[in-house]
Protein backbone atom coordinates (compact mmCIF):
# COMPACT_ATOMS: atom_id res chain seq x y z
CA UNK A 1 0.00 0.00 0.00
CA UNK A 2 2.37 2.70 1.56
CA UNK A 3 4.92 3.49 -1.04
CA UNK A 4 8.31 2.63 0.23
CA UNK A 5 11.65 4.34 -1.80
CA UNK A 6 15.27 3.14 -0.49
CA UNK A 7 18.05 3.42 -2.35
CA UNK A 8 21.08 1.55 -1.49
CA UNK A 9 24.55 2.38 -1.81
CA UNK A 10 26.15 -0.64 -0.04
CA UNK A 11 29.90 -0.82 -1.35
CA UNK A 12 30.70 3.31 -1.02
CA UNK A 13 32.15 2.91 2.13
CA UNK A 14 33.49 0.14 1.56
CA UNK A 15 36.17 0.89 -1.26
CA UNK A 16 36.68 4.42 0.90
CA UNK A 17 38.52 2.20 3.69
CA UNK A 18 39.99 -0.99 1.77
CA UNK A 19 42.00 0.63 -1.88
CA UNK A 20 43.44 -1.87 -3.14
CA UNK A 21 42.55 -4.64 -1.84
CA UNK A 22 40.63 -7.39 -3.83
CA UNK A 23 37.53 -7.21 -1.60
CA UNK A 24 37.87 -3.31 -2.20
CA UNK A 25 37.68 -4.08 -6.04
CA UNK A 26 34.35 -6.55 -5.51
CA UNK A 27 32.91 -3.94 -3.11
CA UNK A 28 32.68 -1.70 -5.20
CA UNK A 29 30.42 -3.90 -7.94
CA UNK A 30 27.88 -4.20 -5.21
CA UNK A 31 24.65 -3.60 -7.54
CA UNK A 32 22.70 -0.44 -6.72
CA UNK A 33 18.69 -1.65 -6.36
CA UNK A 34 15.80 0.29 -5.79
CA UNK A 35 12.80 -0.74 -3.59
CA UNK A 36 9.33 0.26 -4.53
CA UNK A 37 5.95 -0.56 -3.34
CA UNK A 38 7.59 -3.73 -1.64
CA UNK A 39 9.73 -4.86 -5.02
CA UNK A 40 13.17 -4.97 -6.90
CA UNK A 41 11.50 -4.42 -10.48
CA UNK A 42 14.34 -3.83 -12.39
CA UNK A 43 17.51 -6.62 -12.54
CA UNK A 44 20.36 -6.26 -10.75
CA UNK A 45 22.87 -6.03 -13.62
CA UNK A 46 20.57 -5.00 -16.19
CA UNK A 47 20.66 -8.36 -17.74
CA UNK A 48 18.21 -11.26 -18.10
CA UNK A 49 18.89 -14.46 -15.72
CA UNK A 50 19.03 -18.02 -16.70
CA UNK A 51 16.50 -20.11 -14.94
CA UNK A 52 18.78 -23.48 -16.08
CA UNK A 53 21.50 -21.78 -13.58
CA UNK A 54 19.20 -20.68 -11.25
CA UNK A 55 17.73 -24.26 -10.45
CA UNK A 56 21.49 -25.25 -10.07
CA UNK A 57 22.10 -22.80 -7.80
CA UNK A 58 18.95 -23.39 -5.25
CA UNK A 59 20.05 -27.47 -5.36
CA UNK A 60 23.73 -26.02 -4.58
CA UNK A 61 24.75 -26.30 -0.97
CA UNK A 62 27.10 -24.12 -1.60
CA UNK A 63 25.41 -21.71 -3.15
CA UNK A 64 21.58 -21.13 -2.99
CA UNK A 65 20.91 -24.59 -1.18
CA UNK A 66 17.65 -22.98 -1.43
CA UNK A 67 16.68 -26.75 -0.74
CA UNK A 68 18.07 -26.41 2.69
CA UNK A 69 14.87 -24.96 3.75
CA UNK A 70 11.70 -25.00 0.99
CA UNK A 71 10.19 -28.40 -0.75
CA UNK A 72 10.58 -27.51 -4.71
CA UNK A 73 8.75 -30.53 -6.48
CA UNK A 74 9.91 -29.50 -9.85
CA UNK A 75 13.46 -30.52 -8.11
CA UNK A 76 12.23 -33.85 -6.80
CA UNK A 77 15.05 -35.53 -8.22
CA UNK A 78 17.19 -33.95 -5.60
CA UNK A 79 16.88 -35.88 -2.17
CA UNK A 80 16.20 -34.44 1.13
CA UNK A 81 14.06 -30.54 0.91
CA UNK A 82 14.27 -28.93 4.50
CA UNK A 83 10.82 -27.71 5.60
CA UNK A 84 11.89 -24.28 7.37
CA UNK A 85 10.38 -22.25 5.06
CA UNK A 86 7.14 -22.95 2.82
CA UNK A 87 6.70 -24.89 -0.42
CA UNK A 88 7.83 -23.06 -3.32
CA UNK A 89 5.41 -24.35 -5.52
CA UNK A 90 3.60 -22.02 -7.51
CA UNK A 91 5.81 -19.25 -6.27
CA UNK A 92 5.62 -17.66 -9.67
CA UNK A 93 1.68 -17.42 -8.83
CA UNK A 94 2.11 -15.61 -6.15
CA UNK A 95 4.51 -13.16 -6.20
CA UNK A 96 5.84 -10.61 -9.20
CA UNK A 97 9.04 -11.15 -10.37
CA UNK A 98 10.39 -7.77 -8.55
CA UNK A 99 9.03 -8.96 -5.11
CA UNK A 100 10.36 -12.33 -5.93
CA UNK A 101 13.99 -10.36 -6.29
CA UNK A 102 13.59 -8.32 -3.27
CA UNK A 103 12.55 -11.47 -0.95
CA UNK A 104 15.84 -13.25 -2.75
CA UNK A 105 18.25 -10.23 -1.99
CA UNK A 106 16.84 -9.37 1.26
CA UNK A 107 13.81 -11.63 3.06
CA UNK A 108 14.17 -9.44 6.46
CA UNK A 109 12.74 -6.09 4.53
CA UNK A 110 9.31 -7.96 5.39
CA UNK A 111 10.21 -9.96 8.46
CA UNK A 112 12.94 -8.65 10.63
CA UNK A 113 13.06 -11.70 12.36
CA UNK A 114 13.48 -14.22 9.05
CA UNK A 115 15.40 -16.85 9.05
CA UNK A 116 15.95 -16.83 5.32
CA UNK A 117 19.16 -15.40 4.62
CA UNK A 118 19.73 -12.22 2.72
CA UNK A 119 21.55 -13.59 -0.79
CA UNK A 120 22.65 -10.24 -1.65
CA UNK A 121 23.62 -8.36 1.81
CA UNK A 122 27.04 -8.20 2.96
CA UNK A 123 26.56 -5.01 5.41
CA UNK A 124 25.57 -5.56 8.72
CA UNK A 125 26.75 -9.16 9.56
CA UNK A 126 28.28 -10.31 12.43
CA UNK A 127 31.57 -12.23 12.34
CA UNK A 128 31.93 -13.61 8.95
CA UNK A 129 35.10 -16.19 8.60
CA UNK A 130 37.49 -14.84 6.26
CA UNK A 131 36.89 -16.06 3.51
CA UNK A 132 33.40 -15.21 3.25
CA UNK A 133 33.58 -11.30 4.59
CA UNK A 134 32.60 -8.63 2.29
CA UNK A 135 31.16 -11.05 -0.03
CA UNK A 136 27.25 -11.79 -1.12
CA UNK A 137 25.95 -15.11 -0.86
CA UNK A 138 24.90 -15.38 -4.71
CA UNK A 139 26.29 -12.62 -7.07
CA UNK A 140 23.84 -9.87 -8.50
CA UNK A 141 23.74 -11.93 -11.62
CA UNK A 142 23.40 -15.47 -9.87
CA UNK A 143 20.35 -13.42 -7.90
CA UNK A 144 18.77 -12.84 -11.21
CA UNK A 145 19.37 -16.29 -12.58
CA UNK A 146 17.48 -17.59 -9.23
CA UNK A 147 14.77 -15.22 -10.13
CA UNK A 148 14.31 -16.44 -13.61
CA UNK A 149 14.37 -20.19 -11.81
CA UNK A 150 11.48 -18.74 -9.24
CA UNK A 151 9.67 -17.64 -12.37
CA UNK A 152 8.94 -21.03 -13.75
CA UNK A 153 7.50 -22.30 -10.63
CA UNK A 154 3.92 -21.89 -11.83
CA UNK B 1 7.39 -54.46 -21.57
CA UNK B 2 3.89 -54.27 -20.43
CA UNK B 3 4.66 -56.56 -17.98
CA UNK B 4 7.37 -54.37 -16.36
CA UNK B 5 5.54 -51.54 -16.92
CA UNK B 6 2.83 -52.18 -15.04
CA UNK B 7 4.54 -54.28 -12.14
CA UNK B 8 6.54 -50.79 -11.89
CA UNK B 9 2.72 -49.21 -11.39
CA UNK B 10 2.05 -51.43 -8.96
CA UNK B 11 5.37 -51.05 -6.95
CA UNK B 12 4.66 -47.20 -7.29
CA UNK B 13 1.54 -47.64 -5.39
CA UNK B 14 2.82 -49.89 -2.96
CA UNK B 15 5.60 -47.20 -2.10
CA UNK B 16 2.72 -44.21 -2.11
CA UNK B 17 0.39 -46.39 0.12
CA UNK B 18 3.41 -47.17 2.71
CA UNK B 19 4.21 -43.06 2.94
CA UNK B 20 0.67 -43.00 3.95
CA UNK B 21 0.24 -45.18 6.48
CA UNK B 22 4.01 -44.05 7.63
CA UNK B 23 2.66 -40.66 7.67
CA UNK B 24 -0.44 -41.46 9.71
CA UNK B 25 1.81 -43.58 12.08
CA UNK B 26 3.73 -40.61 12.71
CA UNK B 27 1.06 -38.42 13.52
CA UNK B 28 -0.04 -40.66 15.76
CA UNK B 29 3.74 -41.11 17.48
CA UNK B 30 3.82 -37.70 17.90
CA UNK B 31 0.64 -37.22 19.71
CA UNK B 32 0.88 -40.24 21.73
CA UNK B 33 4.47 -40.91 22.21
CA UNK B 34 5.54 -40.52 25.69
CA UNK B 35 9.43 -39.38 26.04
CA UNK B 36 9.49 -40.39 29.65
CA UNK B 37 12.71 -38.64 30.89
CA UNK B 38 13.47 -37.56 27.76
CA UNK B 39 11.55 -34.66 28.32
CA UNK B 40 10.86 -32.06 30.87
CA UNK B 41 8.49 -29.12 30.79
CA UNK B 42 8.39 -29.46 26.86
CA UNK B 43 12.05 -29.49 26.91
CA UNK B 44 13.06 -32.70 25.13
CA UNK B 45 16.47 -34.29 24.38
CA UNK B 46 17.95 -34.70 21.01
CA UNK B 47 17.84 -38.53 22.06
CA UNK B 48 13.95 -37.60 21.02
CA UNK B 49 15.14 -36.23 17.47
CA UNK B 50 16.91 -39.48 16.39
CA UNK B 51 15.87 -42.42 14.38
CA UNK B 52 14.89 -45.69 16.18
CA UNK B 53 17.85 -46.75 14.87
CA UNK B 54 20.42 -45.07 16.48
CA UNK B 55 18.03 -44.37 19.62
CA UNK B 56 18.62 -48.18 20.13
CA UNK B 57 22.24 -48.06 19.57
CA UNK B 58 22.43 -45.82 22.10
CA UNK B 59 20.24 -47.57 24.45
CA UNK B 60 21.97 -50.76 24.31
CA UNK B 61 25.21 -50.77 26.37
CA UNK B 62 26.90 -53.55 24.60
CA UNK B 63 26.15 -52.00 20.87
CA UNK B 64 26.98 -48.18 21.82
CA UNK B 65 30.54 -47.47 20.67
CA UNK B 66 30.43 -44.40 23.02
CA UNK B 67 30.72 -47.36 26.01
CA UNK B 68 34.34 -48.72 25.12
CA UNK B 69 35.44 -44.26 25.83
CA UNK B 70 33.70 -44.85 29.56
CA UNK B 71 36.13 -48.22 29.93
CA UNK B 72 39.32 -46.15 28.54
CA UNK B 73 38.27 -43.46 31.11
CA UNK B 74 37.46 -45.89 33.81
CA UNK B 75 41.11 -47.26 33.33
CA UNK B 76 42.78 -44.09 33.07
CA UNK B 77 41.45 -43.10 36.75
CA UNK B 78 44.05 -45.15 37.83
CA UNK B 79 46.75 -44.58 35.70
CA UNK B 80 49.83 -42.73 37.54
CA UNK B 81 50.68 -39.25 35.81
CA UNK B 82 54.48 -37.63 35.74
CA UNK B 83 54.46 -36.88 39.89
CA UNK B 84 53.03 -41.13 40.28
CA UNK B 85 49.37 -39.79 41.41
CA UNK B 86 46.53 -40.68 39.76
CA UNK B 87 42.85 -39.20 39.72
CA UNK B 88 42.15 -42.49 41.94
CA UNK B 89 44.81 -41.20 44.42
CA UNK B 90 42.52 -38.28 45.89
CA UNK B 91 39.17 -39.77 44.17
CA UNK B 92 39.19 -43.25 44.97
CA UNK B 93 35.87 -44.07 44.81
CA UNK B 94 34.82 -42.72 41.24
CA UNK B 95 31.12 -44.06 41.14
CA UNK B 96 30.57 -42.05 44.42
CA UNK B 97 32.81 -38.85 44.40
CA UNK B 98 32.29 -38.03 40.62
CA UNK B 99 28.32 -38.65 41.14
CA UNK B 100 26.29 -35.30 40.48
CA UNK B 101 29.49 -33.87 38.62
CA UNK B 102 28.35 -33.34 35.12
CA UNK B 103 25.12 -31.95 35.69
CA UNK B 104 26.62 -29.14 37.47
CA UNK B 105 29.48 -28.07 35.34
CA UNK B 106 29.97 -24.68 34.54
CA UNK B 107 30.40 -23.87 37.47
CA UNK B 108 31.71 -20.75 39.10
CA UNK B 109 35.39 -20.51 40.16
CA UNK B 110 36.47 -18.43 42.71
CA UNK B 111 39.88 -18.47 41.68
CA UNK B 112 39.84 -17.14 38.16
CA UNK B 113 36.50 -15.26 39.22
CA UNK B 114 34.97 -16.68 35.98
CA UNK B 115 33.20 -19.57 34.99
CA UNK B 116 34.97 -23.11 34.44
CA UNK B 117 34.31 -25.97 32.13
CA UNK B 118 34.49 -29.50 33.12
CA UNK B 119 37.01 -30.14 30.66
CA UNK B 120 39.17 -27.12 32.29
CA UNK B 121 38.58 -28.15 35.63
CA UNK B 122 40.09 -31.68 34.42
CA UNK B 123 43.20 -29.88 32.82
CA UNK B 124 43.70 -28.28 36.31
CA UNK B 125 43.57 -31.70 37.84
CA UNK B 126 45.91 -33.60 35.57
CA UNK B 127 48.69 -29.90 36.00
CA UNK B 128 48.68 -29.51 39.47
CA UNK B 129 47.80 -32.43 40.82
CA UNK B 130 49.44 -35.04 38.77
CA UNK B 131 52.06 -33.14 37.27
CA UNK B 132 50.66 -33.90 33.45
CA UNK B 133 50.08 -31.59 30.92
CA UNK B 134 46.93 -30.09 29.87
CA UNK B 135 44.63 -31.94 26.99
CA UNK B 136 42.36 -30.69 24.58
CA UNK B 137 38.95 -30.55 24.70
CA UNK B 138 39.22 -33.26 22.07
CA UNK B 139 41.86 -35.43 22.77
CA UNK B 140 41.32 -39.48 23.36
CA UNK B 141 42.28 -39.10 27.45
CA UNK B 142 40.03 -35.98 27.54
CA UNK B 143 36.89 -37.25 25.86
CA UNK B 144 37.57 -40.66 27.67
CA UNK B 145 37.97 -38.39 30.82
CA UNK B 146 34.61 -36.67 29.65
CA UNK B 147 32.64 -39.49 29.27
CA UNK B 148 33.71 -41.99 31.92
CA UNK B 149 32.78 -38.80 34.30
CA UNK B 150 29.41 -38.16 32.62
CA UNK B 151 28.45 -41.97 32.38
CA UNK B 152 28.79 -42.14 36.85
CA UNK B 153 26.31 -39.00 36.29
CA UNK B 154 23.81 -40.99 33.65
CA UNK B 155 19.99 -40.64 34.49
CA UNK B 156 20.95 -37.37 36.89
CA UNK B 157 18.83 -34.09 35.97
CA UNK B 158 20.95 -31.43 34.58
CA UNK B 159 20.96 -28.54 36.98
CA UNK B 160 23.58 -25.68 36.71
CA UNK B 161 23.39 -22.66 39.19
CA UNK B 162 23.02 -19.52 37.07
CA UNK B 163 22.35 -16.93 39.83
CA UNK B 164 24.78 -15.02 42.18
CA UNK B 165 27.96 -14.65 40.65
CA UNK B 166 27.25 -17.29 37.61
CA UNK B 167 25.06 -14.33 36.68
CA UNK B 168 26.78 -12.08 34.09
CA UNK B 169 28.20 -15.31 32.40
CA UNK B 170 24.66 -16.70 32.31
CA UNK B 171 23.53 -13.42 30.28
CA UNK B 172 26.63 -13.48 28.16
CA UNK B 173 26.00 -16.54 27.39
CA UNK B 174 22.49 -16.11 26.76
CA UNK B 175 23.31 -12.90 24.38
CA UNK B 176 25.51 -15.23 22.55
CA UNK B 177 22.50 -17.43 22.02
CA UNK B 178 20.52 -14.59 20.59
CA UNK B 179 23.58 -13.01 18.42
CA UNK B 180 22.83 -13.54 15.00
CA UNK B 181 26.17 -14.17 12.77
CA UNK B 182 27.90 -15.03 9.94
CA UNK B 183 27.13 -14.66 6.40
CA UNK B 184 23.58 -16.68 6.97
CA UNK B 185 23.09 -14.22 9.58
CA UNK B 186 21.83 -16.94 12.01
CA UNK B 187 21.40 -17.04 15.90
CA UNK B 188 21.05 -20.30 18.04
CA UNK B 189 17.95 -19.70 18.43
CA UNK B 190 16.82 -19.41 14.41
CA UNK B 191 17.63 -22.76 14.34
CA UNK B 192 16.88 -24.91 17.78
CA UNK B 193 14.25 -22.63 19.58
CA UNK B 194 12.06 -21.78 16.30
CA UNK B 195 12.66 -24.61 13.88
CA UNK B 196 13.18 -28.34 16.05
CA UNK B 197 11.75 -31.23 14.44
CA UNK B 198 11.80 -29.47 11.09
CA UNK B 199 13.90 -30.88 8.33
CA UNK B 200 16.71 -28.88 7.05
CA UNK B 201 17.47 -30.27 4.06
CA UNK B 202 19.23 -33.84 5.17
CA UNK B 203 19.15 -32.90 8.94
CA UNK B 204 16.56 -33.36 11.83
CA UNK B 205 16.79 -30.15 13.80
CA UNK B 206 17.00 -30.89 17.48
CA UNK B 207 16.86 -28.55 20.32
CA UNK B 208 20.54 -28.77 20.63
CA UNK B 209 20.69 -29.61 24.21
CA UNK B 210 24.53 -30.95 25.60
CA UNK B 211 22.46 -33.15 28.35
CA UNK B 212 24.41 -36.52 26.22
CA UNK B 213 27.53 -34.90 25.71
CA UNK B 214 30.70 -36.23 24.74
CA UNK B 215 28.30 -37.38 22.66
CA UNK B 216 29.43 -39.91 19.84
CA UNK B 217 29.59 -38.92 16.46
CA UNK B 218 28.66 -41.87 14.11
CA UNK B 219 30.28 -40.24 11.16
CA UNK B 220 33.13 -39.22 13.17
CA UNK B 221 33.30 -42.83 14.98
CA UNK B 222 34.38 -41.17 17.47
CA UNK B 223 32.67 -38.68 20.66
CA UNK B 224 33.06 -34.71 20.27
CA UNK B 225 32.68 -32.55 22.82
CA UNK B 226 30.64 -29.53 23.38
CA UNK B 227 32.73 -26.87 22.55
CA UNK B 228 33.48 -29.03 18.73
CA UNK B 229 29.83 -28.87 18.16
CA UNK B 230 29.61 -24.90 19.00
CA UNK B 231 32.25 -24.38 16.23
CA UNK B 232 30.97 -26.66 13.88
CA UNK B 233 26.99 -25.11 14.19
CA UNK B 234 29.21 -21.42 14.05
CA UNK B 235 31.34 -22.97 10.92
CA UNK B 236 27.62 -23.77 9.04
CA UNK B 237 26.79 -20.54 9.23
CA UNK B 238 30.01 -19.17 7.95
CA UNK B 239 31.03 -17.29 11.32
CA UNK B 240 34.43 -17.18 12.72
CA UNK B 241 33.97 -19.87 15.27
CA UNK B 242 35.97 -19.31 18.73
CA UNK B 243 38.74 -21.61 20.29
CA UNK B 244 37.26 -24.54 22.48
CA UNK B 245 37.63 -23.50 25.80
CA UNK B 246 37.20 -19.96 25.46
CA UNK B 247 35.17 -17.78 27.56
CA UNK B 248 32.27 -17.13 25.07
CA UNK B 249 31.94 -21.26 24.21
CA UNK B 250 32.35 -21.52 28.40
CA UNK B 251 29.37 -18.99 28.78
CA UNK B 252 27.34 -20.24 26.20
CA UNK B 253 27.91 -23.60 27.84
CA UNK B 254 26.49 -22.74 30.85
CA UNK B 255 23.12 -20.81 28.99
CA UNK B 256 22.89 -23.80 27.01
CA UNK B 257 22.78 -26.33 29.85
CA UNK B 258 20.50 -24.66 31.45
CA UNK B 259 18.00 -24.60 28.51
CA UNK B 260 17.99 -28.14 29.10
CA UNK B 261 17.61 -27.63 33.02
CA UNK B 262 16.14 -31.06 34.93
CA UNK B 263 16.96 -32.98 31.02
CA UNK B 264 18.95 -36.36 32.33
CA UNK B 265 22.80 -37.08 31.73
CA UNK B 266 22.26 -39.12 28.66
CA UNK B 267 26.58 -39.72 28.42
CA UNK B 268 27.38 -41.13 26.07
CA UNK B 269 24.84 -40.27 23.58
CA UNK B 270 25.00 -41.51 19.89
CA UNK B 271 24.01 -39.38 16.99
CA UNK B 272 24.47 -39.61 13.16
C1 LIG C 1 17.49 -21.06 6.34
C2 LIG C 1 16.20 -21.18 5.71
C3 LIG C 1 15.94 -20.67 4.29
C4 LIG C 1 16.76 -20.71 3.18
C5 LIG C 1 18.17 -21.28 3.06
C6 LIG C 1 15.99 -20.14 2.11
N1 LIG C 1 14.76 -19.76 2.56
FE1 LIG C 1 13.27 -18.87 1.45
N2 LIG C 1 12.09 -18.72 3.12
C7 LIG C 1 12.40 -19.21 4.37
C8 LIG C 1 11.31 -18.91 5.28
C9 LIG C 1 11.25 -19.29 6.76
C10 LIG C 1 10.32 -18.21 4.53
C11 LIG C 1 8.97 -17.67 5.03
C12 LIG C 1 8.98 -16.16 5.10
C13 LIG C 1 10.00 -15.66 6.08
O1 LIG C 1 10.02 -16.09 7.24
O2 LIG C 1 10.84 -14.85 5.66
C14 LIG C 1 10.84 -18.12 3.17
C15 LIG C 1 10.16 -17.53 2.12
C16 LIG C 1 10.58 -17.54 0.79
C17 LIG C 1 9.81 -17.02 -0.31
C18 LIG C 1 8.38 -16.50 -0.22
C19 LIG C 1 7.50 -17.73 -0.33
C20 LIG C 1 6.03 -17.50 -0.08
O3 LIG C 1 5.24 -18.33 -0.55
O4 LIG C 1 5.67 -16.50 0.58
C21 LIG C 1 10.56 -17.17 -1.45
C22 LIG C 1 10.21 -16.79 -2.86
C23 LIG C 1 11.82 -17.79 -1.03
N3 LIG C 1 11.80 -18.01 0.33
C24 LIG C 1 12.85 -18.14 -1.88
C25 LIG C 1 14.06 -18.70 -1.50
C26 LIG C 1 15.16 -18.96 -2.40
C27 LIG C 1 15.12 -18.71 -3.89
C28 LIG C 1 16.19 -19.45 -1.65
C29 LIG C 1 17.59 -19.81 -2.08
C30 LIG C 1 18.29 -18.93 -2.97
C31 LIG C 1 15.71 -19.53 -0.28
N4 LIG C 1 14.42 -19.07 -0.23
C32 LIG C 1 16.47 -20.02 0.79
C33 LIG C 1 13.57 -19.87 4.72
C34 LIG C 1 14.68 -20.07 3.88
C1 LIG D 1 21.60 -23.36 10.43
C2 LIG D 1 21.06 -24.07 11.55
C3 LIG D 1 21.83 -24.11 12.85
C4 LIG D 1 22.30 -23.09 13.65
C5 LIG D 1 22.19 -21.59 13.40
C6 LIG D 1 22.91 -23.71 14.80
N1 LIG D 1 22.83 -25.06 14.72
FE1 LIG D 1 23.28 -26.40 16.19
N2 LIG D 1 22.77 -27.94 14.96
C7 LIG D 1 22.26 -27.81 13.68
C8 LIG D 1 22.05 -29.13 13.10
C9 LIG D 1 21.48 -29.43 11.70
C10 LIG D 1 22.46 -30.05 14.08
C11 LIG D 1 22.43 -31.58 14.01
C12 LIG D 1 21.03 -32.07 14.29
C13 LIG D 1 20.56 -31.64 15.66
O1 LIG D 1 20.89 -32.29 16.67
O2 LIG D 1 19.89 -30.58 15.76
C14 LIG D 1 22.88 -29.27 15.25
C15 LIG D 1 23.31 -29.83 16.47
C16 LIG D 1 23.60 -29.10 17.60
C17 LIG D 1 23.92 -29.69 18.88
C18 LIG D 1 23.96 -31.19 19.20
C19 LIG D 1 22.64 -31.63 19.78
C20 LIG D 1 22.61 -33.09 20.10
O3 LIG D 1 21.64 -33.52 20.76
O4 LIG D 1 23.52 -33.83 19.73
C21 LIG D 1 24.16 -28.65 19.73
C22 LIG D 1 24.54 -28.76 21.20
C23 LIG D 1 23.99 -27.42 18.98
N3 LIG D 1 23.65 -27.73 17.69
C24 LIG D 1 24.15 -26.15 19.51
C25 LIG D 1 24.12 -24.98 18.74
C26 LIG D 1 24.48 -23.68 19.23
C27 LIG D 1 24.90 -23.38 20.65
C28 LIG D 1 24.38 -22.81 18.18
C29 LIG D 1 24.78 -21.38 18.10
C30 LIG D 1 26.12 -21.06 18.44
C31 LIG D 1 23.86 -23.56 17.07
N4 LIG D 1 23.75 -24.88 17.43
C32 LIG D 1 23.53 -23.01 15.83
C33 LIG D 1 21.95 -26.63 13.04
C34 LIG D 1 22.20 -25.36 13.54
Amino acid sequence: MQMRKTTLIAGVLAVASMIGTQSAFSASHMKKYTIENDAINTSLTGKPGDAAKGRKLAVNRKKGNCLACHVISDLKDQPFHGNVGPSLDGVADRYTEGELRLRVVNPKFFHSGSIMPAFYKKSGLNRVIKKFKDKTILTAQEVEDVVAYLKTLK
Amino acid sequence: MKNVKSKRGWKLTSIALGSTLMVGAMAIEVIAKDWGSHEVDGRRSGYTYMTDETRAVQDDNFENPGMLWVENGEALWSKAGANGKSCASCHADPEKDMKGVMPAYPKFDKRTGKMISLEQMVNRELVEKMGEKAEKFDSKKMLSLMTYIGNISKGMPVNVKIDGPAKPFFEKGKAFYYQRRGQLDLACSNCHEDNPGKQIRANTLSEGQINGFPTYRLKWQKPGSVHRRFRGCNKNVRAKPYKAGSDEYVNLELFVKWHGRGLPVETPAVRN
